[in-house]
């Protein structure tokens, strides 16, 4: 790897963080809308709205970037970046095409796919708790609850995964991939994805920025360009966890005429999962506190454990 | 450290291993000693401050300095497996546990003098002397051994494959061992738990029959009873 190599990477890596989480919230925009029988944005850059979150943005940058009087001025002003840079970091681990198509192969990828999206939780909750606001304070702790919840199903399907390859690294699952895998791995694909969900905070699991309720849970006090990075983590977080379920349970890159085209089916493929994403947040209702928790130790942990077992059972017998 | 050296002990005596006799000294550090010394610097400040800090939020939030800043040591030393675990484990679940357990209970923004313990002397002491016990046992472990962190890594020496074997080959006793003794802690958590609620119920019961409504029955009912005057 030479420097005009790496440099490439990260450009690519860089470009995708700014446009891909962009592109989910134009698309929800107008999904959303279409679903609920209205049009969404049409009038910024003329052609269906597709510039409204341009405007968007450049709105976020002119309000003013108020702290509460009582809050933790420098933990507050902290959590925003701590809440986007890991979905930045992430990126770079996640296989895009064969034969070298991954910014940075890394051994255990999965160990840091999955560690450093967990960091990115401690900015919800450092935000929640220096805002010095009830409502805040409470979506911390429904986050913080919500993340203990469904981390360990979250775990547990993406080694059921490792286990079938014989490898942690994402690019050497990829690579010895079969098609079979798809019926085999489906209740661990059905796990992780909807244990992402929740540890993303999307609907039917947004209990810790129930508006209804706590206002915005941790997000109540921030403004202006911090309100913004949040709102654009969320977007990265859907893409990231779309690109991860690709990658690790339909195959990312893997389909006809692969060699040339391997990154249009993993786009394809994040696009179709991200557009599930929006889906469910139109159609689910959002799920009570105590309910979000009994799915995740009632259902998805058996669901997971048992998705391990089919995965050890059929690899020894193979 | 001691994790890695733990890990790669069995299979430093193999004929790979790279453990020069004479070693290039001191004198000339490598850059990547250089980063490991500033990166250790760093860690002690921040676990440093995590213990005398006022403000109980930040000390959980140093203490994520603290043990990021141990993941980034175990990289250095080309234990990326050990690095990523770390981060799970430590930063991902534990401070987000401990953070959990501060907002549930007390997490005052600002200092919170009552949080000051009345025994840091003793705490002190513990502290040197179990940091005196662990840097006897890894200095005089390694003394001047020499181990070539390139050949390491180009020998694959840190990857998840080779601890994994040496984890299920060498060390699968201790291993087993750890798991029954955090599977006996996991059961007695639970237990301890349960036996509370159903001593409350019973108390409850006894004290219920004669008069309903009692205050000594309100204030029998258990370790619930102080939570309330406290926020």
């Amino acid at each position: 790897m030479d420097a005009l190599d790496v440099t490439v990477r990260i450009l690519a890596v860089l470009l995708a963080f700014l446009l891909l989480p962009l592109l989910v919230g134009q698309t929800e925009h107008k999904v959303m809308a279409h679903m609920q029988g209205r049009v969404g944005p049409m009038y910024a850059g003329g052609f269906h709205g597709w510039a409204q979150l341009v405007a968007d943005g450049v709105k976020f940058a002119q309000k003013e970037d108020v702290v509460p009087d009582g809050a933790d001025r420098r933990v507050f002003q902290l959590a925003p970046a701590l809440a986007l840079i890991p979905y930045l970091l992430v990126l770079v681990a996640i296989p895009v095409a064969p034969g070298g198509g991954v910014a940075q192969v890394l051994d255990a990828g999965i160990f840091f796919v999955l560690a450093v999206l967990g960091v990115g939780i401690l900015g919800s909750l450092m935000g929640g708790w220096a805002s010095a606001n009830k409502f805040s304070l409470l979506g911390g702790l429904r986050t913080a609850a919500q993340l203990m919840a469904y981390e360990l199903p979250m775990l547990l399907a993406a080694a059921s995964v490792a286990m079938a390859a014989g490898t942690l690294s994402l690019p050497g699952i990829l690579g010895v991939w079969e098609w079979w895998w798809l019926p085999w791995q489906l209740v661990g694909a059905v796990v992780f994805f909807t244990a992402g969900l929740a540890e993303l905070q999307r609907p039917p699991f947004d209990a810790p920025i129930a508006d209804s309720e706590i206002i915005f849970g941790a997000y109540t006090e921030y403004t202006g360009l911090r309100f913004a990075l949040f709102l654009l983590a969320e977007y990265a977080g859907i893409v990231v966890l779309s690109a991860l379920t690709a990658v690790l349970f339909l195959g990312g890159w893997h389909g006809p005429f692969a060699d040339g085209l391997g990154w249009l089916w993993m786009l394809l493929k994040t696009g179709v999962l991200a557009f599930g994403v929006i889906w469910l947040r139109v159609s689910y209702p959002r799920l009570r506190e105590d309910q979000i928790q009994r799915l995740a130790w009632t259902a998805l942990v058996p669901l997971a454990l048992f998705q391990i077992a089919l995965t050890g059972v059929v690899k020894v017998v193979m | 450290m001691i994790t890695l050296s733990a890990l790669s002990a069995p299979t430093a005596s193999l004929p790979t291993a790279p453990l020069a006799a004479g070693h290039p000294g001191f004198l000339s550090p490598t850059g990547v000693e250089i980063v490991f010394l500033l990166v250790g610097l760093v860690t002690l400040g921040a676990a440093l401050i995590t213990v005398v800090t006022r403000q109980l939020v930040h000390a959980a939030l140093w203490l994520v300095v603290a043990l990021g800043g141990v993941a980034v040591e175990y990289l250095l030393l080309t234990a990326e497996f050990i690095a990523w675990v770390q981060v799970l484990i430590y930063v991902g679940s534990v401070v987000v546990l401990i953070l959990f357990g501060l907002m549930l209970t007390k997490a005052p923004i600002g200092r919170s003098p009552d949080a000051d313990s009345g025994n840091r002397w003793i705490a002190l002491t513990v502290s040197l002397a179990a940091a005196a016990t662990l840097v006897t046992v890894v200095v005089d472990a390694f003394r001047a051994t020499w181990i070539d962190l390139d050949a390491v890594a180009g020998a694959g020496r840190g990857s998840s494959e080779v601890t994994g074997a040496a984890l299920f080959r060498h060390w699968v006793l201790p291993f087993e061992a750890l798991s029954v003794l955090l599977l006996a802690a996991l059961v007695g958590a639970i237990v301890l738990s349960r036996r509370e609620n159903a001593s409350e119920r019973a108390t409850r019961r006894t004290t219920e029959q004669p008069s309903p409504q009692s205050p000594q029955s309100a204030q029998q009912s258990g370790p619930k009873a102080p939570r309330a005057g406290e926020r």
